[in-house]
């Protein structure tokens, strides 16, 4: 099918991008790497979209040590974090799940902060900030603002961003000395989204699990996290699937993700170095 | 003269190795021609409305919104091209009892699948005429919906096309010995169920037409990404009322087809019914979207069968009962009836048994109808047989290559004919299944697979041997009544510079048939390949052949062109020895050179002989033929099919916590026949089985019980990729073809045809020792789960 774009402007920085969305209304979308948004144009899922052209701001780009935290721009492609020497070091996690992204030329178009925006359930990126308690930075007409990841995702494809506001960066505590972070998925093929993927990180503070491709949104699996800092696997495995919801679709049933969650959590824990705190 | 192929030391000797393919560059540089990169003057483009009801009476059809789009010039209903073109029936008389409605280029009254056109929007780009098909109301009534095979022979089940009487469009049995006797004496009877999955061929080029009608010429000129361009002439000649002489097929560069673009396509047929209807170039190129609920689908099987073995492994019955549902209308001219037809001639292959019995039942569905694509039947007899066999080995505890050995037709016994009543005029199944334990080093194997068990890990191992079908005679399509040639031609000419142009029926998909011809030709005049120009895809300017499909490009299109190369030669001859004063019989032509025969001295350049015969031709003798343009023609008689053989080996790695499958290496011995070219029969064997890895392990179009496609999309309809394909190592055994000089029989197909079956045997044997078995394909992570009974709701 043709793509049936509403019209087109690039923005110069994040002030003329939100004047240009402003300006579009209910129409006006960001254009990032293109590598979701476009397909649906594609495809006619969406269409009349007044596009704003956010990839020439060179602000929201690239990755800074602000101390406790790393701060990652907003058009940091995907195949930048997967190399990025401070993210590798302090927020390994996200250079794991780079490995399971798509391929190649997707990977060296999509931005983390499309990834993040998009919120699709099956994303890597969203449960990464999730499991890592990353910040998510937005700005608007009215103005910066600050939301933690648990909080941003909301559903299939819909995030706390409102339609006048940009994401403009993620940042992601830096792990701690003894900290593990490790991502496990089972996917159909290399580059295919998960059919069910899950994080573990284990820090000094305790434990955390995000899984993905197992509902709506990333799942923070309190429960599981818990009976972790308890050292109690079986009981973290039962509580894990006992807090999933999952879906049914042509590619797995909802039975075989909940399974499948189960045998992520176990060899994540297994690759970390034993049964936790 | 015979070519004596298996002296690698004979002059020009071009069959048998692999050259440069002639059209690899210009594709590699994007410098090829397909139909969507030919533009025309006044040329415009259509797009469908679609049924989105599986089934459903059209009470209406509102155009007014679509025709208000800028750009938009009209809209054709089904009425309106019932007018100017007459609908078609899929039946094929010796298909006994196969039975279809009237099908029209655009549904007329009534949908009866998701994806059925049932509109065209006719405008000045593609854009536009999406955005009018967007706008065009159509007021349906919804009837209710078929979808399930194994009911739709029900008496409470609805009947698509009541002027029918039932659901059922074709049904044959097949009996051989007496199966009942031989299972009820059998030391072991094992049966199973089997499911194929319903596929689509996805090509890198979707199906294109650019369709011009010329009154002024009463001429239709279809550019058209097609495997059958004479048989697309008769088509389009037949239902648009146009002669046959008036309608030119052009195919071009294709970008793949699989047996997907041989098939006559309703929106295909409406797109030259409007040409002709508007007097203007008419381009339709079908998106990915829609190729996934119009281009034909296949091997939708569902299978109940049983084997009954000797103690000593000996095959003592076969017993096959196949469903498969075809969708609402039986495809023209081939017939949504021959893949069944096919697993009924093709189950039990390879083995030389008694007690055969084979039904295959044939329904109509409100789903995208179902035809032939890429190894038609095979992989689904095949997975029935080697299944089978497999289990039957561990029945009676018996490695799976013994029980082969002990029931594969003997390497010296043919001719035979096999129960199914195919005639096999020479197979090797045990110098391939020799060659395929060499090469894999199937006890090194073993060995790896049980150490890998210590490791806690799964392996398996699975071998399919396989016939193939290829070099079809009129036997396959002609008999039942269609316009579909058997036979192919070929024209050689040379021209005054001493170059070649062999002009041919078959036609290039991408597969290389062009450089193979080349190879032929070059070899069958004496000059080199590079010096041959190959023009294929041109009804009017190739000679009268079929095309591509059923593996008979090289077997029969090979043929054609090597006869006509060599006649071509004698011509050549025939001139030189008047030039030279010397007996045409003492020379020879070597590399684009008339030489002396015995010594190889050379005489006369071929250009130099051009310029004399087009320029001085007053300096011949008078009477001298100087005929450089020569055509043969090339049909088998003697079988109706060149049966080839191979067989396969799958080694796997099943990961019994996620259930996913890891293939960790493939093999595959073939034979088919004469190699003419090591590197395209490789390449076309390898291509085939990742088709078939895809069955194995991905493809399967999903639809729900209303009949709505829920997975058409790449994002969802998971074809094979290249990070999980294995290593595939491929060897040959020749044995050809005694039909034709060249020898050759047909490889395309080879590939897919046994893959499935392997990997299925695979798994299974890593499995077995847990108790689990697969026999639905694909095998995916959840079905091999659920096999092993971890997840049960
Ligand atoms: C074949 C294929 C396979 C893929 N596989 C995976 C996979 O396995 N895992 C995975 O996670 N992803 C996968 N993706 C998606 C890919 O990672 C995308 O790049 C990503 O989801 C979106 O990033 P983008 O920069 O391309 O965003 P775009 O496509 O440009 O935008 C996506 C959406 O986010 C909005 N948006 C983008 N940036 C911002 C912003 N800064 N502020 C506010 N809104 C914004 C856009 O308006 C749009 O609605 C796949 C994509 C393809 C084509």
């Amino acid at each position: 099918m043709k793509a049936s774009a509403g019209g087109y402007a690039r923005a110069n920085d994040v002030p003329h991008a939100l004047q240009l969305l402003a300006l579009a209304g209910a129409a006006g979308r960001i254009l990032a790497g293109g590598q979701s948004l476009v397909a649906a144009m594609n495809m006619r899922l969406s269409d009349g979209d007044m596009l704003v052209d956010i990839t020439r701001i060179g602000a929201l780009r690239g990755v800074t040590d602000t101390g406790d935290s790393l701060h990652i721009g907003a058009l940091t492609r995907h195949a930048e974090v997967g190399t990025d020497p401070l993210i590798r070091t302090h927020a390994p996690l996200l250079t794991e799940a780079v490995h399971h992204i798509a391929h190649a030329a997707i990977r060296n178009r999509g931005t983390i902060g499309g990834a993040l925006a998009h919120a699709d359930p099956a994303a890597e990126f969203p449960a990464c900030a999730v499991a890592l308690g990353a910040v998510i930075h937005a700005e608007g007409p009215e103005g910066a603002r600050q939301i933690l990841a648990e909080d941003f995702f909301e559903g299939v494809f819909t995030t706390a961003l409102a339609e006048n506001e940009i994401l403009t960066a993620i940042s992601v505590p830096k792990a701690d000395a003894a900290e593990t972070q490790i991502m496990e998925e089972v996917a159909r093929r290399g580059g295919d989204y998960a059919l069910t993927g899950l994080c573990l990180v284990r820090r000094a503070a305790g434990h955390r699990v995000a899984v993905f491709s197992a509902g709506p949104a990333p799942v923070l699996a309190r429960a599981a996290m818990a009976a972790l800092d308890a050292g109690d696997i079986d009981g973290a495995v039962a509580a894990l699937q006992a807090e999933l919801d999952p879906p049914s679709d042509t590619q797995a049933s909802a039975g075989y993700r909940r399974h499948i969650a189960g045998v992520l959590l176990r060899r994540a824990v297994e690759r970390s170095g034993g049964q936790g705190a | 003269m015979t070519i004596r192929f298996d002296n690698p030391d004979r002059p020009n000797s071009y069959i048998g190795k692999t050259v440069p393919r002639p059209n690899a560059r210009k594709l590699v540089e994007g410098r090829g021609r397909y139909v969507d990169d030919i533009v025309l003057p006044r040329m415009v483009h259509v797009a469908f409305v679609r049924s989105p009801l599986a089934h459903a009476r059209i009470e209406g059809i509102d155009a007014a919104a679509a025709t208000g789009v800028k750009g938009v010039l009209r809209v054709f209903t089904g009425a309106d091209l019932a007018a100017v073109c007459t609908p078609w029936v899929g039946v094929l008389a010796h298909l006994k009892g196969l039975k279809s409605p009237p099908q029209n280029a655009l549904a007329v009254d009534r949908a009866c699948w998701v994806g059925e056109a049932v509109a065209a929007v006719v405008a000045t780009s593609r854009a536009a005429a999406e955005e009018g098909a967007a706008l065009v109301e159509v007021d349906y009534d919804p009837l209710p919906a078929v979808t399930d095979t194994m009911s739709a022979l029900d008496a409470d089940t609805p009947v698509i096309h009541p002027g029918l009487g039932d659901n059922l469009a074709f049904r044959r049995l097949h009996e051989e010995g007496d199966v009942e006797a031989a299972m009820a004496s059998a030391h072991k009877v094992v049966s199973a169920r089997f499911r194929t999955a319903r596929h689509t061929g996805v090509t890198p080029e979707p199906r294109s037409i650019l369709v011009d009608w010329n009154p002024a010429e009463s001429q239709l000129t279809a550019w058209h990404a097609t495997q059958a361009p004479h048989m697309m002439q008769s088509v389009l000649a037949e239902h648009l009322d146009i002669p046959e002489s008036r309608v030119r097929v052009i195919c071009g560069d294709v970008g793949g087809s699989y047996g997907i673009k041989v098939h006559v396509y309703p929106d295909e047929v409406a797109t030259a019914a409007i040409a002709k209807v508007m007097g203007r170039p008419v381009k339709f190129i079908a998106d990915r979207l829609e190729s996934f609920t119009t281009d034909i689908h296949a091997r939708d099987h569902e299978i109940e069968a049983k084997i009954a073995v000797a103690k000593d492994g000996k095959i003592l019955a076969i017993d096959v009962d196949d469903w498969t549902g075809i969708g609402p209308y039986s495809v023209y001219p081939r017939t949504s009836a021959i893949e069944g037809n096919q697993v009924v001639n093709l189950c039990g292959g390879p083995y030389d048994f008694a007690n055969y019995r084979a039904r295959t039942t044939v329904v109509f569905q409100n789903k995208t109808p179902t035809c032939q694509y890429r190894a038609v039947g095979h992989p689904i007899a095949v997975a029935i047989t080697e299944g089978l066999v497999d289990m039957a080995a561990a029945a009676i505890g018996m490695d799976p290559v013994e029980i082969r050995r002990r029931n594969m037709y003997a390497d010296d016994a043919y001719p035979v004919t096999s129960p199914a009543k195919m005639r096999f005029e020479g197979l090797s199944h045990h110098a391939s299944m020799d060659k395929l334990l060499t090469l894999m080093d199937y006890d090194a194997l073993r060995a790896d697979q049980a150490e890998a068990m210590k490791r806690g890990k799964r392996r398996g191992i699975g071998i399919a041997s396989f016939i193939e079908l290829t070099n079809p005679s009129p036997f396959m399509y002609g008999i039942g009544g269609a316009r579909i040639s058997a036979q192919d031609g070929c024209t050689v000419r040379m021209d005054p510079d001493g170059s070649v142009v062999a002009l041919s029926g078959v036609t290039e998909q991408g597969q290389g048939t062009e450089a193979m011809l080349s190879q032929v030709v070059a070899e069958g005049v004496g000059v080199t390949p590079e010096k041959v120009r190959v023009i294929t895809g041109d009804t009017q300017v190739t000679p009268y052949g079929g095309g591509t499909w059923a593996s008979r490009g090289a077997g029969i299109g090979g043929e054609a062109a090597l006869q006509a190369a060599r006649a071509l030669r004698h011509s050549i001859l025939e001139v030189a020895g008047a030039m030279l004063q010397a007996d045409a019989g003492s020379l020879d032509i070597r590399d684009g050179q008339v030489v002396n025969a015995d010594t190889g001295a050379a005489r006369l350049p071929l250009e130099e002989l051009g310029r004399i015969v087009y320029f001085r031709g007053d300096t011949l003798p008078k009477g001298l033929p100087r005929e450089l343009v020569q055509t043969r023609h090339f049909i088998t008689m003697d079988y109706p099919f060149a049966f080839t053989n191979g067989v396969q080996a799958s080694y796997i790695e099943v990961d019994t916590d996620t259930g996913v499958v890891t293939l960790l290496k493939h093999w595959c011995v073939e034979d088919c026949g004469r190699v003419i070219n090591p590197q395209l029969v490789d390449e076309q064997i390898r291509g085939g089985i990742v088709q078939g890895l895809g069955g194995a392990l991905y493809e399967e179009i999903h639809y729900d019980t209303d009949g709505q496609l829920l997975n058409g999309s790449m994002a969802d309809y998971l074809v094979p990729m290249a990070a999980e394909m294995p290593d595939m190592v491929i060897g040959h055994v020749e044995t050809p073809t005694l039909e034709s000089d060249l020898g050759a029989k047909g490889a395309g197909e080879a590939g897919t045809a046994g893959a499935p079956a392997a990997v299925m045997n695979a798994i299974n044997d890593a499995l077995r020792p847990l108790g689990a078995q697969v026999t639905e394909m694909p095998f995916t992570p959840e079905r091999i789960l659920r096999a092993l009974g971890t997840i049960t709701d």
